[in-house]
């Protein structure tokens, strides 16, 4: 193992501004932030929904404000095939429904409450990740 | 006055992502590259949001009520069962995929990438298909 482009600070700042984010939610509206609950409940029928959909907006607003404040441009690049994309994202959308929660979920909310049912989902989910990447480096 | 306090906990969460590159696939797949070269960065975004969520969590849990809703909604579910395990193997292979995680891939339609469209479109599918089956 080899340790490359480490940004530790880089990190752990954006890690401060999800934490506050999740923090106030709670302490303001009472809620836990998990993104693929937010985002699957616009599919279903209950009372939060304009407060899910702006939550979601406000997820697309924020690399605008930070885009427009800091100048900074934003690359990412995804150069995954048509088909590849769809698998994965069917994938990730059914398995964080089913599995009731996400990176954010599980893995902040989650392990903040000390939650076991989310740790060993952010286990799961994570050891699969890995063992995901190291099969396709060999493919 | 909730609505607006989404909002605006959706924008920083945004800002976040970005700062972090949590919203960029590639360091998320340099991150679950551990057997090879390894960027150890998005532990440190998870370090950074725990320290601050964890605190505010258990100081909060007992009060009342949240200042702007009737009620703390936190999950009851402590259940390890079937369902948690099996979706969490399917989001880690798709994770492990392409490197976007539900926040990031949201967050990423901002840049008008189509890839990012894609994606998303087919979460909600899959979104779908675990809601009729669950």
């Amino acid at each position: 193992m080899n340790i490359v482009n480490f940004t530790p600070l880089s990190a752990l700042t954006g890690g401060f501004l999800i934490g506050l984010s999740v923090a106030l939610f709670f302490i303001l509206n009472g809620r836990m932030i998990g993104i693929s609950g937010i985002a699957s409940s616009l599919l279903t029928s209950n009372d939060k929904k304009i407060e899910n959909f702006l939550f979601l907006i406000g997820l697309i607003i924020g690399p605008l404000i930070y885009n427009l404040f800091l100048g900074k441009e934003i690359n990412i690049s995804i150069s995954n095939s048509l088909i590849l994309l769809i698998i994965a994202g069917a994938m990730v959308g059914f398995g964080t429904r089913l599995g009731s929660g996400c990176t954010s979920g599980h893995g902040i909310s989650g392990i903040s409450r000390f939650s076991l049912r989310s740790i060993i989902a952010t286990l799961t989910f994570m050891i699969v990740g890995i063992i995901t990447v190291f099969i396709s480096g060999i493919l | 006055m909730n609505k607006l306090v989404s909002l605006i906990c959706g924008i920083i969460f945004g800002i976040g992502l970005v700062i972090s590159e949590m919203i960029n696939p590639e360091k998320v797949l340099g991150f679950l590259n551990i057997f090879r070269d390894w960027d150890p960065s998005l532990a440190f975004v998870m370090i950074g949001a725990l320290i601050i969520s964890t605190p505010v969590f258990h100081l909060f849990k007992n009060k009342d009520k949240p200042l702007f809703s009737s009620n703390f909604s936190i999950p009851t579910n402590k259940e390890i069962d079937k369902k948690l395990i099996v979706g969490s193997i399917f989001f880690g292979a798709g994770w492990g995929l392409i490197g976007l995680c539900p926040g990031p891939a949201i967050t990423s339609l901002a840049l008008l990438n189509i890839s990012s469209g894609i994606f998303v479109a087919s979460m909600f599918v899959g979104f779908y298909i675990a809601i009729k089956i669950k």
